[in-house]
């Protein structure tokens, strides 16, 4: 037993780098975010970036990013969940199922640059689409109000790993339904849609909620597919990365407080998370 | 099958091709004429030095990004799960941070700490960038050893191989590591998969990686920018194929949306 306890004071060691770099790399740099947003440029402590924050183009830019997330998080959860129940319910091929898995697991990895750009060549000004709609189909998408650089443009490209991202959270979720609980309330003479409307979505809703809120902070955090889109759109992503890039860096106080901004979205966000998350939890397998 | 189910399966799937289709029915047309159908785009990009050069540093990036995290996290997830279960949540928090950090703002705080440290660091890729990438990774690391710790009984395997009078070293190369290797992997694949695609905190802190390369030709070629895309999206199948191939083996139901967005 003594020689065990000498053991374990040399081993916990080992434990060390890793503490060490999560200081070094995720920490102390989130501090210096932190404490580099309430800071002014002559390394005083002030509220005068933070103030910044909620005026005119910042503050634009934070709404754009939120609406941006919330209707991609919101539709392609909706529209995720509803094919994610598809591959999986009874009737569908069980081949359908597996498939769906590696085909959402190489989408939802597939993202910025190179995605901006299979969409630039579908729908942009030359792309294939948009050739294809005007030559063969005599229908011009640009004529009808649409542009991939608007933030419907954007979206449309976000949705192609929000659905995927939906499909492989809410899959197990869905496989919570106990087969039991439709018989048993079809045995009580319950229609599809009664079961749906009354066990199935209610249980579901927690998963559902927080798959959509997962969702959510996937769009906001998002970067380079928006900027390889348009490098102008209106999301903070795009405002913080213009001051490093541009030659605007007069203030990088001002950056800092960008990010401590985005950071408390995301924080409000895990706050609604991990309860429902918690919740959903209570049903699983 | 439903009519429903069809038509939402249908839907799904139109949606992940069409993109693919149309950007490879992109990357045939001449770059000078805009006529289909050629193979010089792909031609340029194979003949073009710039494309191997930044292919070479993302993927030198990978490795060493793969092998710190590998060294980090298997010796301390290990321990977590031998001796301190208890800190195990702590763990699991803290691999969610980066999910609340997103790299544009992680980036914006490393820029600023890491800022006026000694050059071998502050402006190599193998110093600065592969320090992010290695917390960038940490989730998807993380929960695909801790699925393997916890799919082996470590208790066991250590008490058996220290009676046999192993060391702890020994323990962990040739008793531990082998058992969990399926997990390394599959995490392994998802850090290949990131750090293949990433793209905004190289952008910000001026490394030129393969993303930047991409967009790069993105901005300047038209046409061509079809091949690499199509290029890229190989890497990200083989990434996602060799995990799945790996995962059939017990214990390696890993985080699999990883992504640079």
């Amino acid at each position: 037993m003594r020689s065990g306890r000498r053991r374990l004071s040399f081993a916990w060691i080992a434990t060390l780098p890793f503490f060490a770099y999560t200081i070094l790399f995720l920490f102390l740099p989130a501090a210096s975010v932190l404490i580099g947003a309430f800071q002014n440029d002559k390394s005083g402590y002030s509220l005068s970036n933070i103030r910044t924050l909620f005026h005119h183009p910042y503050i634009d830019a934070y709404e754009g990013s939120i609406k941006l997330s919330l209707v991609t998080a919101a539709i392609g959860g909706i529209a995720g969940l509803f094919i994610a129940y598809a591959a999986l319910r009874e009737g569908t091929p069980k081949w359908i199922r597996s498939t769906l898995t590696t085909f959402s697991g190489v989408a939802a990895n597939f993202g910025g640059i190179p995605l901006a750009f299979a969409f630039i060549a579908s729908l942009g000004p030359l792309g294939v689409l948009t050739l294809f709609f005007k030559n063969q189909l005599h229908f011009d998408i640009t004529a009808h109000g649409f542009s991939l650089f608007s933030m419907t443009g954007i979206g449309l490209a976000y949705m192609y790993f929000q659905l995927p991202l939906m499909i492989l959270v809410i899959a197990p979720a869905i496989d919570g339904v106990r087969k039991e609980w439709r018989e048993a309330s079809a045995n009580l003479g319950a229609s599809q849609f009664q079961f749906w409307r009354y066990v199935g979505i209610p249980v579901l809703m927690p998963s559902i909620l927080g798959a959509i809120i997962l969702l959510f902070g996937n769009a906001f955090a998002a970067y380079a597919t928006a900027y390889g889109i348009n490098s102008g759109a209106n999301l903070i992503t795009i405002f913080i990365g213009a001051y490093y890039s541009g030659n605007v860096l007069n203030n990088p106080h001002l950056a800092q407080a960008m990010a401590f901004g985005m950071f408390v979205v995301l924080a409000v966000m895990m706050i609604v998370y991990i309860p429902l998350q918690r919740r959903a939890a209570r049903w699983a397998k | 099958m439903a009519p429903s189910a069809v038509f939402w399966l249908l839907l799904g799937g139109l949606y992940f091709f069409i993109p693919l289709l149309t950007t490879f029915l992109f990357s045939l047309k001449s770059n000078q004429t805009g006529k289909c159908c050629t193979a010089a785009n792909y031609s340029w990009v194979i003949h073009n030095g710039e494309f191997w050069h930044t292919l070479k540093i993302s993927f030198l990036l990978a490795l060493e990004t793969i092998v710190i995290s590998l060294a980090i996290f298997v010796p301390t997830i290990y321990w977590v799960h031998l001796k301190v279960p208890k800190l195990r949540p702590v763990l699991a928090f803290l691999a969610l941070i980066p999910f609340v950090v997103p790299p544009i703002v992680m980036v914006v705080g490393l820029l600023k700490f890491y800022q006026g440290s000694p050059n071998w660091f502050y402006a190599q890729p193998w110093g600065f960038l592969a320090g992010a990438y290695v917390i960038l990774a940490f989730p998807y690391m993380y929960f695909s050893l801790d699925a393997g710790f916890r799919s082996i009984d470590v208790h066991t395997l250590t008490e058996a191989s220290q009676s046999l009078g192993a060391r702890w070293t020994t323990t962990l190369f040739k008793v531990i590591l082998p058992n969990i290797r399926a997990a390394a992997l599959a995490g392994s694949f998802l850090a290949l998969a990131i750090v293949m695609g990433e793209y905004t905190i190289a952008n910000l802190s001026a490394f030129h990686t393969f993303p930047i390369f991409i967009q790069y030709v993105n901005e300047t070629q038209g046409f061509p920018a079809g091949a690499l895309t199509l290029m890229s999206f190989g890497i990200t199948w083989a990434a996602m194929g060799s995990l799945l191939l790996v995962g059939r083996k017990r214990g390696t139901r890993a985080a699999v949306v990883a992504g640079a967005r």
